[in-house]
Protein backbone atom coordinates (compact mmCIF):
# COMPACT_ATOMS: atom_id res chain seq x y z
CA UNK A 1 0.00 0.00 0.00
CA UNK A 2 2.93 2.26 0.87
CA UNK A 3 4.54 1.74 -2.29
CA UNK A 4 1.55 2.65 -4.38
CA UNK A 5 0.72 5.73 -2.87
CA UNK A 6 5.15 6.44 -3.29
CA UNK A 7 3.96 5.81 -6.89
CA UNK A 8 0.98 8.62 -7.06
CA UNK A 9 3.03 11.03 -5.02
CA UNK A 10 5.86 11.21 -7.40
CA UNK A 11 3.70 11.22 -10.41
CA UNK A 12 2.19 13.80 -8.83
CA UNK A 13 4.64 15.81 -6.27
CA UNK A 14 7.02 16.51 -9.67
CA UNK A 15 3.96 17.79 -11.61
CA UNK A 16 4.42 22.01 -11.18
CA UNK A 17 0.61 22.76 -11.82
CA UNK A 18 -0.81 20.08 -9.25
CA UNK A 19 1.97 20.93 -6.69
CA UNK A 20 0.93 24.34 -6.93
CA UNK A 21 -3.06 23.47 -6.55
CA UNK A 22 -2.37 21.26 -3.95
CA UNK A 23 -0.22 24.17 -1.89
CA UNK A 24 -2.87 26.03 -2.64
CA UNK A 25 -5.56 24.26 -1.51
CA UNK A 26 -4.06 23.89 1.69
CA UNK A 27 -3.59 27.49 2.18
CA UNK A 28 -6.75 28.12 1.81
CA UNK A 29 -8.03 25.77 3.78
CA UNK A 30 -6.13 27.50 6.77
CA UNK A 31 -7.40 30.37 4.65
CA UNK A 32 -10.36 29.98 6.59
CA UNK A 33 -8.85 31.34 9.81
CA UNK A 34 -9.19 34.71 8.21
CA UNK A 35 -12.81 34.65 8.38
CA UNK A 36 -12.14 35.77 11.64
CA UNK A 37 -10.72 39.16 10.71
CA UNK A 38 -13.72 40.31 9.15
CA UNK A 39 -14.52 43.14 11.27
CA UNK A 40 -16.96 46.04 9.85
CA UNK A 41 -15.96 49.75 12.07
CA UNK A 42 -18.54 52.36 10.56
CA UNK A 43 -18.79 54.69 13.09
CA UNK A 44 -22.00 53.17 15.20
CA UNK A 45 -22.22 50.11 13.36
CA UNK A 46 -19.83 47.47 14.71
CA UNK A 47 -19.36 44.14 13.00
CA UNK A 48 -17.12 41.83 14.05
CA UNK A 49 -17.98 38.40 12.23
CA UNK A 50 -15.98 35.98 14.63
CA UNK A 51 -18.36 37.62 17.30
CA UNK A 52 -21.17 36.63 15.73
CA UNK A 53 -21.78 32.85 17.45
CA UNK A 54 -19.76 31.18 13.92
CA UNK A 55 -17.31 30.33 16.17
CA UNK A 56 -18.89 29.06 18.79
CA UNK A 57 -18.32 24.94 19.59
CA UNK A 58 -19.85 22.81 18.27
CA UNK A 59 -21.32 24.88 15.87
CA UNK A 60 -18.12 25.36 14.10
CA UNK A 61 -17.61 22.02 12.93
CA UNK A 62 -20.46 22.57 10.77
CA UNK A 63 -19.76 26.10 9.76
CA UNK A 64 -16.27 25.32 8.96
CA UNK A 65 -16.81 22.04 7.21
CA UNK A 66 -19.01 23.37 4.86
CA UNK A 67 -17.29 26.03 4.12
CA UNK A 68 -14.16 24.71 3.71
CA UNK A 69 -15.83 22.11 0.98
CA UNK A 70 -16.12 24.51 -1.26
CA UNK A 71 -12.05 24.09 -1.84
CA UNK A 72 -12.07 20.90 -3.20
CA UNK A 73 -12.88 21.51 -6.64
CA UNK A 74 -9.08 22.69 -6.63
CA UNK A 75 -8.47 19.03 -5.80
CA UNK A 76 -11.13 17.83 -8.21
CA UNK A 77 -8.89 19.50 -10.84
CA UNK A 78 -5.44 17.74 -9.79
CA UNK A 79 -7.14 14.41 -9.44
CA UNK A 80 -9.30 14.73 -12.72
CA UNK A 81 -6.11 15.65 -14.44
CA UNK A 82 -4.11 13.01 -12.60
CA UNK A 83 -6.19 10.14 -14.00
CA UNK A 84 -6.99 11.88 -17.80
CA UNK A 85 -2.98 12.37 -18.07
CA UNK A 86 -2.42 9.22 -17.87
CA UNK A 87 -4.39 8.60 -20.69
CA UNK A 88 -3.05 11.68 -22.81
CA UNK A 89 0.19 10.63 -22.29
CA UNK A 90 -0.16 6.71 -22.49
CA UNK A 91 1.72 6.53 -19.70
CA UNK A 92 -1.11 3.83 -18.01
CA UNK A 93 0.28 1.58 -20.89
CA UNK A 94 3.70 1.76 -19.34
CA UNK A 95 2.63 1.55 -16.16
CA UNK A 96 0.64 -1.74 -16.80
CA UNK A 97 3.85 -2.64 -19.17
CA UNK A 98 6.01 -2.13 -16.84
CA UNK A 99 3.96 -4.74 -14.29
CA UNK A 100 1.79 -2.59 -12.20
CA UNK A 101 -1.56 -4.66 -12.40
CA UNK A 102 -4.76 -2.88 -13.46
CA UNK A 103 -6.46 -3.27 -9.53
CA UNK A 104 -3.30 -1.36 -8.33
CA UNK A 105 -3.22 0.72 -10.94
CA UNK A 106 -6.78 2.12 -9.28
CA UNK A 107 -5.54 1.10 -6.21
CA UNK A 108 -2.94 3.80 -6.22
CA UNK A 109 -5.26 6.49 -7.47
CA UNK A 110 -8.18 5.56 -5.08
CA UNK A 111 -5.63 5.85 -1.75
CA UNK A 112 -4.30 8.79 -3.36
CA UNK A 113 -8.17 10.25 -2.89
CA UNK A 114 -8.06 8.66 0.72
CA UNK A 115 -5.08 10.60 1.52
CA UNK A 116 -6.49 13.88 0.10
CA UNK A 117 -9.97 13.64 2.09
CA UNK A 118 -8.20 12.27 5.53
CA UNK A 119 -5.48 14.99 5.21
CA UNK A 120 -7.78 17.88 4.41
CA UNK A 121 -10.39 16.71 7.01
CA UNK A 122 -7.48 16.21 9.80
CA UNK A 123 -6.49 20.09 8.30
CA UNK A 124 -9.99 21.72 8.86
CA UNK A 125 -10.03 19.90 12.41
CA UNK A 126 -7.23 21.24 13.66
CA UNK A 127 -7.72 24.77 11.94
CA UNK A 128 -11.42 24.38 13.63
CA UNK A 129 -10.22 23.15 16.93
CA UNK A 130 -7.31 26.30 17.32
CA UNK A 131 -10.58 28.91 15.93
CA UNK A 132 -13.10 27.46 18.38
CA UNK A 133 -10.50 27.45 21.29
CA UNK A 134 -9.43 31.50 20.82
CA UNK A 135 -13.41 32.49 19.82
CA UNK A 136 -15.84 30.31 21.11
CA UNK A 137 -18.05 31.52 23.68
CA UNK A 138 -18.44 27.61 25.31
CA UNK A 139 -15.42 25.89 26.04
CA UNK A 140 -16.77 22.75 27.79
CA UNK A 141 -15.08 19.17 26.74
CA UNK A 142 -18.81 17.66 25.69
CA UNK A 143 -19.75 20.73 23.90
CA UNK A 144 -16.53 21.23 22.08
CA UNK A 145 -17.03 17.43 20.78
CA UNK A 146 -20.29 17.15 20.16
CA UNK A 147 -21.55 17.43 16.59
CA UNK A 148 -18.29 15.99 15.46
CA UNK A 149 -20.34 13.75 13.08
CA UNK A 150 -20.24 16.52 10.58
CA UNK A 151 -16.11 15.78 10.15
CA UNK A 152 -16.94 12.76 9.45
CA UNK A 153 -19.69 13.56 6.90
CA UNK A 154 -16.65 16.15 5.48
CA UNK A 155 -14.67 13.10 4.80
CA UNK A 156 -16.92 10.48 3.00
CA UNK A 157 -18.01 13.78 1.19
CA UNK A 158 -14.89 14.82 -0.38
CA UNK A 159 -13.89 10.79 -1.03
CA UNK A 160 -17.81 10.51 -2.88
CA UNK A 161 -16.29 13.60 -4.60
CA UNK A 162 -13.00 12.54 -5.39
CA UNK A 163 -13.83 8.94 -6.70
CA UNK A 164 -16.68 11.10 -9.07
CA UNK A 165 -13.63 13.00 -10.35
CA UNK A 166 -11.67 9.76 -10.69
CA UNK A 167 -14.58 8.24 -12.74
CA UNK A 168 -15.01 11.05 -14.98
CA UNK A 169 -10.83 11.25 -15.66
CA UNK A 170 -11.22 7.55 -16.38
CA UNK A 171 -14.19 7.36 -18.55
CA UNK A 172 -13.55 11.18 -20.48
CA UNK A 173 -10.02 10.51 -20.74
CA UNK A 174 -9.21 14.55 -21.19
CA UNK A 175 -9.04 16.24 -18.09
CA UNK A 176 -10.62 19.88 -19.99
CA UNK A 177 -13.69 17.61 -21.42
CA UNK A 178 -13.80 15.94 -17.91
CA UNK A 179 -14.31 18.97 -16.05
CA UNK A 180 -16.44 19.86 -18.51
CA UNK A 181 -18.74 16.91 -17.92
CA UNK A 182 -18.37 17.72 -14.21
CA UNK A 183 -20.25 21.05 -14.94
CA UNK A 184 -22.69 19.31 -17.04
CA UNK A 185 -23.44 16.60 -14.45
CA UNK A 186 -24.53 19.39 -12.02
CA UNK A 187 -26.71 20.80 -14.10
CA UNK A 188 -27.88 17.31 -15.03
CA UNK A 189 -28.80 16.50 -11.74
CA UNK A 190 -31.24 19.66 -11.48
CA UNK A 191 -33.11 19.09 -14.76
CA UNK A 192 -34.00 15.53 -13.66
CA UNK A 193 -34.91 17.60 -10.14
CA UNK A 194 -36.96 20.00 -12.02
CA UNK A 195 -38.61 17.31 -14.80
CA UNK A 196 -39.64 15.12 -12.36
CA UNK A 197 -41.16 17.24 -9.92
CA UNK A 198 -43.06 19.62 -12.99
CA UNK A 199 -44.29 16.56 -14.93
CA UNK A 200 -43.80 13.11 -13.40
CA UNK A 201 -44.49 13.52 -8.98
CA UNK A 202 -45.16 16.02 -6.84
CA UNK A 203 -41.84 18.28 -5.41
CA UNK A 204 -41.93 16.22 -2.34
CA UNK A 205 -40.70 13.12 -3.95
CA UNK A 206 -38.64 14.13 -6.35
CA UNK A 207 -36.76 15.92 -3.86
CA UNK A 208 -36.34 12.80 -2.18
CA UNK A 209 -35.13 11.30 -5.53
CA UNK A 210 -32.87 14.03 -5.72
CA UNK A 211 -31.20 13.64 -2.55
CA UNK A 212 -30.27 9.79 -3.86
CA UNK A 213 -28.02 11.17 -7.14
CA UNK A 214 -24.37 11.12 -6.10
CA UNK A 215 -23.62 14.91 -6.45
CA UNK A 216 -26.65 15.71 -4.26
CA UNK A 217 -26.52 13.41 -1.92
CA UNK A 218 -22.37 14.36 -1.50
CA UNK A 219 -24.19 17.79 -1.16
CA UNK A 220 -26.66 16.62 1.61
CA UNK A 221 -24.04 15.50 4.29
CA UNK A 222 -23.39 19.10 5.37
CA UNK A 223 -26.66 21.01 5.23
CA UNK A 224 -25.91 24.70 4.66
CA UNK A 225 -25.17 26.50 7.81
CA UNK A 226 -26.14 30.06 7.97
CA UNK A 227 -29.70 30.14 8.89
CA UNK A 228 -28.79 28.12 12.01
CA UNK A 229 -27.16 30.85 13.06
CA UNK A 230 -28.73 32.88 15.69
CA UNK A 231 -28.41 36.32 13.89
CA UNK A 232 -30.35 34.53 11.03
CA UNK A 233 -32.63 32.91 13.10
CA UNK A 234 -33.74 36.12 15.34
CA UNK A 235 -34.01 38.28 11.63
CA UNK A 236 -35.96 35.50 10.76
CA UNK A 237 -38.30 35.49 14.07
CA UNK A 238 -38.87 39.25 13.11
CA UNK A 239 -40.50 39.28 9.50
CA UNK A 240 -42.26 35.74 10.86
CA UNK A 241 -40.37 32.94 8.36
CA UNK A 242 -40.13 29.64 10.06
CA UNK A 243 -36.62 28.68 9.76
CA UNK A 244 -36.71 25.57 11.98
CA UNK A 245 -34.84 23.76 8.89
CA UNK A 246 -33.49 19.76 9.59
CA UNK A 247 -29.35 20.17 9.92
CA UNK A 248 -28.95 16.68 11.28
CA UNK A 249 -26.35 14.23 9.42
CA UNK A 250 -28.20 10.48 9.04
CA UNK A 251 -26.86 7.52 8.80
CA UNK A 252 -28.80 6.83 5.08
CA UNK A 253 -27.16 10.37 4.13
CA UNK A 254 -23.50 8.29 4.71
CA UNK A 255 -24.90 4.81 3.23
CA UNK A 256 -25.58 6.98 -0.08
CA UNK A 257 -22.15 8.64 -0.75
CA UNK A 258 -20.71 5.02 0.54
CA UNK A 259 -22.78 3.25 -2.07
CA UNK A 260 -21.79 5.95 -4.50
CA UNK A 261 -17.68 5.92 -4.16
CA UNK A 262 -17.61 2.16 -4.71
CA UNK A 263 -19.72 2.14 -7.73
CA UNK A 264 -17.83 4.91 -9.32
CA UNK A 265 -14.21 3.59 -8.23
CA UNK A 266 -15.83 -0.02 -9.07
CA UNK A 267 -17.14 1.46 -12.66
CA UNK A 268 -13.50 2.87 -13.06
CA UNK A 269 -11.64 -0.57 -12.82
CA UNK A 270 -14.52 -2.25 -14.57
CA UNK A 271 -13.69 0.10 -17.61
CA UNK A 272 -9.98 -0.07 -17.28
CA UNK A 273 -10.26 -3.90 -17.32
CA UNK A 274 -12.44 -3.62 -20.55
CA UNK A 275 -10.68 -1.13 -22.48
CA UNK A 276 -7.90 -2.14 -24.85
CA UNK A 277 -4.92 0.71 -24.35
CA UNK B 1 15.78 -25.41 -22.14
CA UNK B 2 13.58 -22.88 -20.27
CA UNK B 3 10.26 -21.70 -21.29
CA UNK B 4 9.89 -17.75 -20.86
CA UNK B 5 6.96 -17.41 -22.84
CA UNK B 6 4.12 -19.56 -24.34
CA UNK B 7 1.22 -18.11 -26.68
CA UNK B 8 -1.61 -20.98 -27.84
CA UNK B 9 -4.10 -20.31 -30.18
CA UNK B 10 -4.17 -16.63 -29.43
CA UNK B 11 -7.43 -14.66 -31.28
CA UNK B 12 -7.55 -11.07 -31.30
CA UNK B 13 -10.56 -9.67 -32.94
CA UNK B 14 -11.51 -5.41 -33.33
CA UNK B 15 -15.08 -5.91 -34.15
CA UNK B 16 -15.32 -7.70 -37.73
CA UNK B 17 -11.33 -7.29 -38.24
CA UNK B 18 -9.11 -10.41 -36.77
CA UNK B 19 -6.23 -8.52 -36.08
CA UNK B 20 -4.35 -12.12 -34.32
CA UNK B 21 -5.90 -15.60 -35.89
CA UNK B 22 -5.03 -18.73 -33.77
CA UNK B 23 -1.47 -17.98 -33.11
CA UNK B 24 1.15 -20.32 -31.34
CA UNK B 25 4.54 -19.92 -30.35
CA UNK B 26 7.12 -20.19 -27.99
CA UNK B 27 10.18 -18.21 -26.94
CA UNK B 28 12.67 -20.32 -24.89
CA UNK B 29 15.84 -18.98 -23.02
CA UNK B 30 18.68 -17.39 -24.17
CA UNK B 31 17.91 -17.02 -28.35
CA UNK B 32 16.98 -13.63 -30.15
CA UNK B 33 13.54 -13.59 -31.95
CA UNK B 34 11.95 -11.79 -34.26
CA UNK B 35 8.59 -11.17 -35.38
CA UNK B 36 8.55 -10.03 -38.73
CA UNK B 37 5.56 -8.69 -40.65
CA UNK B 38 4.11 -6.06 -42.83
CA UNK B 39 2.58 -3.32 -41.17
CA UNK B 40 -0.90 -4.28 -39.92
CA UNK B 41 -0.17 -7.91 -39.70
CA UNK B 42 -0.79 -7.87 -35.91
CA UNK B 43 2.60 -7.80 -34.38
CA UNK B 44 1.78 -4.69 -32.12
CA UNK B 45 -1.27 -6.82 -30.72
CA UNK B 46 0.08 -9.74 -30.14
CA UNK B 47 3.06 -7.89 -28.01
CA UNK B 48 -0.05 -5.75 -26.60
CA UNK B 49 -2.23 -9.02 -25.52
CA UNK B 50 1.36 -10.59 -23.68
CA UNK B 51 1.95 -7.55 -21.89
CA UNK B 52 -1.39 -7.19 -20.65
CA UNK B 53 -2.21 -3.85 -22.52
CA UNK B 54 -4.61 -5.40 -25.05
CA UNK B 55 -7.57 -8.09 -24.27
CA UNK B 56 -7.53 -11.32 -25.97
CA UNK B 57 -10.56 -12.58 -27.67
CA UNK B 58 -9.67 -15.97 -27.31
CA UNK B 59 -6.65 -18.68 -26.67
CA UNK B 60 -3.82 -18.53 -23.96
CA UNK B 61 -0.25 -17.41 -23.05
CA UNK B 62 1.65 -18.04 -20.22
CA UNK B 63 4.88 -16.64 -19.16
CA UNK B 64 7.72 -18.66 -17.39
CA UNK B 65 5.29 -21.68 -17.38
CA UNK B 66 2.75 -20.15 -15.69
CA UNK B 67 4.04 -19.90 -12.18
CA UNK B 68 2.98 -15.88 -11.93
CA UNK B 69 0.25 -13.89 -12.44
CA UNK B 70 0.89 -11.98 -15.46
CA UNK B 71 1.22 -8.77 -14.08
CA UNK B 72 4.39 -10.65 -11.38
CA UNK B 73 5.85 -11.38 -14.67
CA UNK B 74 5.77 -8.71 -16.34
CA UNK B 75 7.83 -7.47 -13.77
CA UNK B 76 11.12 -9.71 -14.72
CA UNK B 77 10.07 -8.41 -18.37
CA UNK B 78 11.89 -5.06 -19.95
CA UNK B 79 9.30 -3.98 -22.77
CA UNK B 80 8.98 -1.61 -25.39
CA UNK B 81 6.02 -0.70 -27.32
CA UNK B 82 5.69 1.84 -30.38
CA UNK B 83 6.29 5.05 -29.14
CA UNK B 84 8.47 5.59 -25.73
CA UNK B 85 6.09 6.33 -23.04
CA UNK B 86 7.01 8.80 -20.03
CA UNK B 87 5.91 11.43 -17.85
CA UNK B 88 6.92 14.70 -19.76
CA UNK B 89 7.48 17.14 -16.72
CA UNK B 90 9.63 14.30 -14.91
CA UNK B 91 13.12 13.98 -15.80
CA UNK B 92 15.00 11.09 -16.65
CA UNK B 93 16.08 9.97 -13.15
CA UNK B 94 12.56 10.45 -11.91
CA UNK B 95 10.96 8.73 -14.09
CA UNK B 96 13.36 5.84 -14.13
CA UNK B 97 12.73 5.97 -10.35
CA UNK B 98 9.01 5.46 -10.73
CA UNK B 99 9.65 2.59 -12.52
CA UNK B 100 11.71 0.98 -9.91
CA UNK B 101 9.04 1.69 -7.56
CA UNK B 102 6.42 -0.29 -10.18
CA UNK B 103 8.53 -2.76 -10.99
CA UNK B 104 9.95 -3.07 -6.87
CA UNK B 105 13.70 -3.04 -7.66
CA UNK B 106 16.08 -0.74 -6.11
CA UNK B 107 17.39 2.48 -7.44
CA UNK B 108 20.76 1.53 -7.77
CA UNK B 109 20.83 0.71 -11.20
CA UNK B 110 19.47 3.59 -12.61
CA UNK B 111 23.12 5.27 -13.05
CA UNK B 112 24.59 2.21 -14.62
CA UNK B 113 21.56 2.03 -17.66
CA UNK B 114 21.66 5.46 -18.37
CA UNK B 115 25.17 4.85 -19.05
CA UNK B 116 25.00 2.09 -21.03
CA UNK B 117 22.58 4.30 -23.31
CA UNK B 118 24.54 6.91 -23.26
CA UNK B 119 22.05 9.29 -21.27
CA UNK B 120 24.28 9.83 -18.11
CA UNK B 121 25.33 13.96 -19.40
CA UNK B 122 21.39 14.60 -19.39
CA UNK B 123 19.87 12.27 -16.79
CA UNK B 124 18.38 15.45 -15.05
CA UNK B 125 16.63 16.68 -18.14
CA UNK B 126 12.93 16.38 -18.42
CA UNK B 127 11.27 14.13 -20.64
CA UNK B 128 9.75 16.44 -22.62
CA UNK B 129 13.55 18.17 -23.98
CA UNK B 130 14.50 14.82 -25.35
CA UNK B 131 14.87 14.30 -29.31
CA UNK B 132 12.74 10.81 -29.85
CA UNK B 133 16.46 8.90 -30.49
CA UNK B 134 17.08 10.00 -26.31
CA UNK B 135 13.12 9.09 -25.65
CA UNK B 136 13.63 5.82 -27.34
CA UNK B 137 16.99 5.35 -25.70
CA UNK B 138 15.29 5.92 -22.37
CA UNK B 139 12.85 3.59 -22.69
CA UNK B 140 15.87 0.76 -23.31
CA UNK B 141 17.29 2.07 -20.10
CA UNK B 142 13.79 1.65 -18.07
CA UNK B 143 13.58 -1.31 -19.74
CA UNK B 144 16.67 -2.95 -18.72
CA UNK B 145 16.47 -1.74 -15.13
CA UNK B 146 15.52 -4.97 -13.71
CA UNK B 147 17.97 -6.72 -15.39
CA UNK B 148 14.79 -8.42 -17.47
CA UNK B 149 14.96 -12.25 -18.69
CA UNK B 150 13.09 -11.21 -21.70
CA UNK B 151 13.71 -7.80 -24.02
CA UNK B 152 10.63 -6.93 -25.67
CA UNK B 153 11.20 -4.14 -28.36
CA UNK B 154 8.44 -3.33 -30.87
CA UNK B 155 9.99 -1.22 -33.51
CA UNK B 156 12.51 0.44 -31.85
CA UNK B 157 14.35 2.11 -34.96
CA UNK B 158 10.93 3.61 -36.16
CA UNK B 159 11.24 7.75 -36.13
CA UNK B 160 14.69 7.86 -36.22
CA UNK B 161 17.53 9.36 -37.89
CA UNK B 162 20.61 6.86 -39.72
CA UNK B 163 22.39 8.11 -36.12
CA UNK B 164 20.04 7.02 -33.83
CA UNK B 165 19.08 3.94 -35.58
CA UNK B 166 22.83 2.86 -35.67
CA UNK B 167 22.80 3.96 -31.78
CA UNK B 168 19.79 1.72 -31.13
CA UNK B 169 21.26 -1.23 -32.90
CA UNK B 170 24.35 -1.20 -31.33
CA UNK B 171 22.56 -1.04 -27.74
CA UNK B 172 20.51 -4.13 -28.84
CA UNK B 173 23.78 -6.13 -29.83
CA UNK B 174 25.11 -5.35 -26.95
CA UNK B 175 22.23 -6.70 -24.76
CA UNK B 176 22.19 -9.53 -27.14
CA UNK B 177 26.16 -10.21 -26.39
CA UNK B 178 24.95 -10.30 -22.76
CA UNK B 179 22.77 -13.45 -23.33
CA UNK B 180 19.50 -11.58 -22.64
CA UNK B 181 16.05 -12.72 -24.71
CA UNK B 182 15.16 -10.74 -26.81
CA UNK B 183 11.68 -10.25 -29.21
CA UNK B 184 12.08 -7.76 -31.87
CA UNK B 185 9.03 -6.83 -33.93
CA UNK B 186 10.13 -5.25 -36.82
CA UNK B 187 9.55 -4.78 -40.61
CA UNK B 188 12.92 -3.97 -40.94
CA UNK B 189 14.40 -6.51 -41.91
CA UNK B 190 18.16 -6.21 -42.22
CA UNK B 191 17.48 -5.14 -38.55
CA UNK B 192 15.91 -8.68 -37.78
CA UNK B 193 18.70 -10.22 -39.27
CA UNK B 194 21.28 -8.63 -37.93
CA UNK B 195 20.39 -9.96 -34.66
CA UNK B 196 18.10 -12.47 -35.06
CA UNK B 197 18.08 -16.19 -34.92
CA UNK B 198 14.97 -17.50 -34.61
CA UNK B 199 11.86 -15.66 -36.38
CA UNK B 200 8.05 -15.35 -36.03
CA UNK B 201 6.56 -14.46 -39.40
CA UNK B 202 2.73 -13.03 -39.04
CA UNK B 203 0.51 -11.88 -42.30
CA UNK B 204 -3.23 -10.51 -41.60
CA UNK B 205 -2.55 -12.01 -38.25
CA UNK B 206 -2.05 -15.46 -39.20
CA UNK B 207 1.64 -16.85 -38.62
CA UNK B 208 3.40 -17.80 -41.93
CA UNK B 209 6.76 -19.18 -39.97
CA UNK B 210 8.28 -19.51 -37.23
CA UNK B 211 11.44 -21.45 -36.11
CA UNK B 212 15.23 -20.87 -36.69
CA UNK B 213 16.09 -18.56 -39.08
CA UNK B 214 17.79 -20.84 -41.62
CA UNK B 215 15.39 -23.08 -41.82
CA UNK B 216 13.01 -20.79 -42.79
CA UNK B 217 13.33 -21.40 -46.89
CA UNK B 218 13.96 -25.33 -48.09
CA UNK B 219 16.55 -23.30 -50.41
CA UNK B 220 20.48 -24.53 -51.28
CA UNK B 221 21.25 -21.43 -52.33
CA UNK B 222 22.50 -19.90 -55.51
CA UNK B 223 25.61 -18.89 -57.57
CA UNK B 224 26.54 -15.59 -58.88
CA UNK B 225 28.46 -15.78 -61.61
CA UNK B 226 30.67 -14.18 -64.21
CA UNK B 227 33.09 -14.85 -67.08
CA UNK B 228 33.90 -14.06 -70.54
CA UNK B 229 31.39 -16.43 -72.36
CA UNK B 230 28.48 -15.84 -70.87
CA UNK B 231 26.35 -17.62 -73.25
CA UNK B 232 28.53 -20.65 -73.39
CA UNK B 233 28.42 -20.42 -69.51
CA UNK B 234 24.49 -20.25 -69.38
CA UNK B 235 23.75 -23.13 -71.82
CA UNK B 236 25.85 -25.34 -69.33
CA UNK B 237 24.62 -24.31 -66.59
CA UNK B 238 21.25 -24.83 -68.19
CA UNK B 239 21.98 -28.57 -69.10
CA UNK B 240 22.88 -29.61 -65.97
CA UNK B 241 20.30 -31.21 -63.63
CA UNK B 242 21.70 -29.58 -60.72
CA UNK B 243 20.56 -25.71 -61.68
CA UNK B 244 16.86 -24.41 -61.70
CA UNK B 245 16.35 -21.16 -62.81
CA UNK B 246 18.62 -18.83 -64.15
CA UNK B 247 18.32 -15.44 -64.48
CA UNK B 248 21.33 -12.94 -65.93
CA UNK B 249 21.45 -9.09 -64.96
CA UNK B 250 23.74 -6.54 -65.53
CA UNK B 251 26.45 -9.01 -67.06
CA UNK B 252 26.17 -11.49 -63.59
CA UNK B 253 24.78 -14.29 -64.02
CA UNK B 254 22.52 -15.68 -61.09
CA UNK B 255 21.41 -19.57 -61.34
CA UNK B 256 19.54 -21.25 -58.44
CA UNK B 257 20.56 -24.67 -57.06
CA UNK B 258 18.27 -27.51 -56.96
CA UNK B 259 20.41 -29.27 -54.85
CA UNK B 260 23.16 -28.92 -52.65
CA UNK B 261 26.73 -28.06 -54.45
CA UNK B 262 29.93 -26.75 -53.39
CA UNK B 263 31.37 -23.21 -54.50
CA UNK B 264 34.89 -25.61 -55.52
CA UNK B 265 32.91 -28.35 -57.19
CA UNK B 266 31.04 -25.79 -59.94
CA UNK B 267 34.22 -24.11 -60.21
CA UNK B 268 36.26 -27.02 -61.17
CA UNK B 269 33.27 -28.50 -63.37
CA UNK B 270 33.30 -25.28 -65.06
CA UNK B 271 36.88 -24.97 -65.57
CA UNK B 272 37.29 -28.79 -66.65
CA UNK B 273 34.62 -28.01 -69.54
CA UNK B 274 37.36 -24.65 -70.73
CA UNK B 275 35.19 -21.60 -68.77
CA UNK B 276 37.09 -19.44 -66.88
CA UNK B 277 34.98 -17.34 -63.92
CA UNK B 278 35.83 -14.00 -63.19
CA UNK B 279 33.21 -13.69 -60.61
CA UNK B 280 32.08 -16.80 -58.11
CA UNK B 281 29.90 -15.87 -55.19
CA UNK B 282 27.77 -18.55 -53.16
CA UNK B 283 25.12 -16.87 -51.42
CA UNK B 284 22.01 -17.98 -49.61
CA UNK B 285 18.61 -15.92 -50.42
CA UNK B 286 18.47 -12.95 -47.95
CA UNK B 287 16.00 -12.44 -45.31
CA UNK B 288 14.19 -9.87 -47.50
CA UNK B 289 13.94 -12.37 -50.42
CA UNK B 290 12.91 -15.18 -48.23
CA UNK B 291 10.29 -12.75 -46.73
CA UNK B 292 9.00 -11.36 -49.63
CA UNK B 293 8.89 -14.85 -51.14
CA UNK B 294 6.78 -16.04 -48.38
CA UNK B 295 4.40 -13.41 -47.61
CA UNK B 296 3.69 -13.03 -51.19
CA UNK B 297 2.66 -17.04 -52.29
CA UNK B 298 0.82 -17.87 -49.28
Amino acid sequence: MVRLLQIEFIKLWNNRASKILITSYFILLTSIALIAAIKFDIGPVKFHLAEQGIFNFPYIWHFNTFVTAIFKLFLAIVIVSMMANEYSNKTIKQNLIDGLSKKEFIASKFLTVISFSLISTVFVFVVSMILGLIYSDYNELSIIFSDLEYVFAFFFKLVGFFSFCLFLGIFVKRSAFALGFLILWVILEQIIFGILGWKFTTWEIAQNIKNFLPLESMQNLIKEPFTRLSAVQNIGQQIGEDMSFDYQVYWYEFLIVIFWTALFIYLSYALLKKRDL
Amino acid sequence: METILTVQHLTKKFGFLTAVKDLSFTIEKGNVYGILGPNGSGKSTTLGIILNVVNRTSGSFCWFEGNTSTHEALKKVGAIIERPNFYPYMTAVQNLKLVCKIKEVPETKIEEKLELVGLLDRKDSKFRTYSLGMKQRLAIASALLNDPEILILDEPTNGLDPQGIHQIREIIKKIAAKGTTILLASHLLDEVEKVCSHVVILRKGEKLYSGPVDGMMASHGFFELRTTAMDKLRELLEKSASFGKITQENGTLTAYLKEEMQAEELNKMLYDKGLVLSHLVKRKESLEEQFLTLTKNN
